[in-house]
């Protein structure tokens, strides 16, 4: 095999999937699980499990011990410091909804929020229904032709009414890194608060949020090989201090009376109710296993996989590709079908890959398509299951042309 | 109830069927088959939401049946439609709303392409075609 994946067997869903005649390639929509974190999973549930912060009987004791650990494994993997602390929150969008929501006294009529036209409808939805709420603008920033945010226009459109920029690190649809740097650097001249959407990006590769210098970072724990219902929300201290309590309920209060209450800090005032307390553990061993690897071996692999599925989608007569994707997945269409129909016959064959708007309908609009399919990579899959969506695709486009 | 013509010819013909590769082609053919759709038709109004492609359907009762017709820009959702269209147009008001449609496209085999998960837009029009049929009899 030409690129063999050294970790493919760590993930059993591959091998059941594979009995199925299944081959996965929708990662960027969810991933498959490493058995360290079944393990860990199993552990938790069959040890004893309670609630956290609360009780001070000894599963309590194990089970607090248990989700702080995962806080500062996740801290770590971000190398947070003491720049700022980690929010548990219930997946990526609650953590933008919290920040839409938390945020939302800072705002006055007219002031500008920024974001781009590649965002995920999480990164845009939350920002534009802030921004009816308030009378604000809703900046949209343009992209250039291989789907990198264009800096010049940024350069015009971030100014003295932007009070917030929110961007992706990576595109969902384009695979493309986008020029975080650049924008911050933007957004902070005019003292406007930063927020990454790193949904996509935190999977590929290793981020450095204090190197970054963004106020939030936001991902969910289910696309980075973790449980899902864990979303993971890193604030910055001094932006931590702007956020308004949102959710209320338990463990978040410090004082309660029937008419009046007092609310903890960040992180637990921001974590209202039971937390995924499983899922946290969890996404904690999966940072474990994945600490475990090597990282160079790691992006080489997943550099040397994406390289074979853009040769194979440019050899192929009228594929077109979305943009100039870098890294991780890419999206395409072919002249003359419809992206339906191909999806329908590559899902006959047991190819599984995401067909339609990609949850960023502005952009599939923008771009005038209906819809792309999108092939997404991860760490287990291998040139073998790039070479039996090649020949799917192959049948697929014999039958429809 | 008996079938209709079109209805018992596709049952024999998906029924014969051994691969995925003839029923999609078959399908497909059934697809072409579908009449076209009065550009007049062809409005926002009658656009199925909830579809991967523009789905376009509509129905009137004539003297008591239902005659419904549907486009779509896709081929293999227009195959799907117009199995259903053999299945339901000549109705009575009354036989329509009796009418199993998940279990005529199992008799097909076709019963995947009606799963929750499936986007294709084959769940949105027959709900459409139900709103229809409860506004108009």
């Amino acid at each position: 095999m030409l690129v063999p994946s050294p970790w493919r067997a760590d993930f059993p869903a591959i091998a059941t999937l594979q009995r199925q005649d299944q081959t996965y390639l929708d990662n960027a929509a969810t991933t498959q699980k490493p058995q360290a974190l079944l393990d860990a999973l199993n552990h938790y549930y069959a040890n004893g499990a309670a609630n956290v912060h609360r009780a001070q009987h000894l599963p309590g004791a194990h089970a607090t011990q248990g989700f702080e650990d995962s806080r500062s494994k996740v801290a770590q993997w971000l190398n947070v410091g003491d720049s700022g602390q980690i929010i548990f929150t219930h997946g990526a969008t609650s953590a933008l909804n919290l920040l839409a929501y938390g945020l939302e006294p800072l705002f006055n009529p007219g002031d500008e929020i920024v974001i781009s036209a590649l965002e995920h409808h999480a990164n845009l939805l939350p920002w534009q229904q802030l921004a009816k709420r308030r009378e604000l603008k809703l900046v949209v920033l343009p992209l250039d032709d291989e789907g990198l945010i264009d800096l010049q226009a940024a350069a015009q459109l971030i100014g003295p009414q932007t009070r917030l920029l929110a961007v992706s690190q990576l595109s969902n649809v384009l695979g493309v890194w986008q020029p975080l740097p650049q924008l911050l650097a933007l957004a902070k001249a005019h003292d406007a608060l930063t927020v990454v959407d790193g949904a996509q990006g935190i999977v590929h590769g290793r981020h450095d949020v204090q190197a970054l210098g963004c106020d939030f970072y936001v991902f969910s724990s289910h696309k980075l090989y973790g449980p899902d219902g864990v979303g993971v929300l890193y604030g910055r201290t001094e932006a931590l201090h702007l956020l308004r309590h949102w959710q209320f309920g338990g463990e978040m209060v410090q004082q309660a009376d029937y008419h009046s209450a007092s609310f903890r800090p960040a992180p637990l005032g921001f974590e209202a109710g039971t937390p995924p307390i499983a899922g946290v553990i969890g996404l904690g061993a999966t940072l474990d296993y994945l600490s475990s690897l090597d990282q160079s071996a790691l992006i080489a692999h997943e550099a040397a996989l994406h390289d074979y599925l853009l040769r194979g989608l440019r050899a192929r007569n009228g594929v077109r590709l979305l943009g100039a994707p870098q890294v991780a997945l890419a999206s395409f269409v072919v002249e003359g079908v419809h992206n339906a129909d191909l999806a329908h016959l590559l899902t006959e064959q047991g190819i599984a890959v995401r067909a339609g708007h990609h949850c960023a309908m502005p952009l599939l609009k923008r771009l005038q398509l209906s819809g792309a399919i999108r092939v997404s990579l991860a760490l287990y899959n291998d040139s073998d299951d790039l070479e039996r969506f090649f020949e799917a695709l192959d049948q697929a486009l014999d039958m429809l042309r | 109830m008996n079938l209709p013509v079109d209805a018992l010819a596709a049952l024999q013909a998906f029924q014969a069927v051994g691969s995925w590769e003839q029923r999609a082609r078959m399908l497909m053919q059934w697809g072409e088959r579908l009449p076209a759709l009065a550009d007049a038709d062809k409005v926002d109004a009658n656009l199925v939401q909830g579809c991967e492609s523009l789905v376009w359907l509509v129905g009137r009762l004539h003297d008591g049946h239902w005659q419904f017709a549907a486009s779509s820009e896709a081929r293999l959702i227009r195959g799907l439609v117009a199995l259903l269209l053999a299945r339901v147009n000549g109705l009575s008001a009354d036989e329509l709303q009796a009418v199993d449609l998940p279990d005529w496209f199992n008799q097909l085999g076709l019963s995947r392409q009606l799963s929750p998960s499936r986007s294709n837009g084959l769940n949105a029009v027959l709900q459409r075609m139900r709103d229809l049929s409860h506004t108009q009899h």
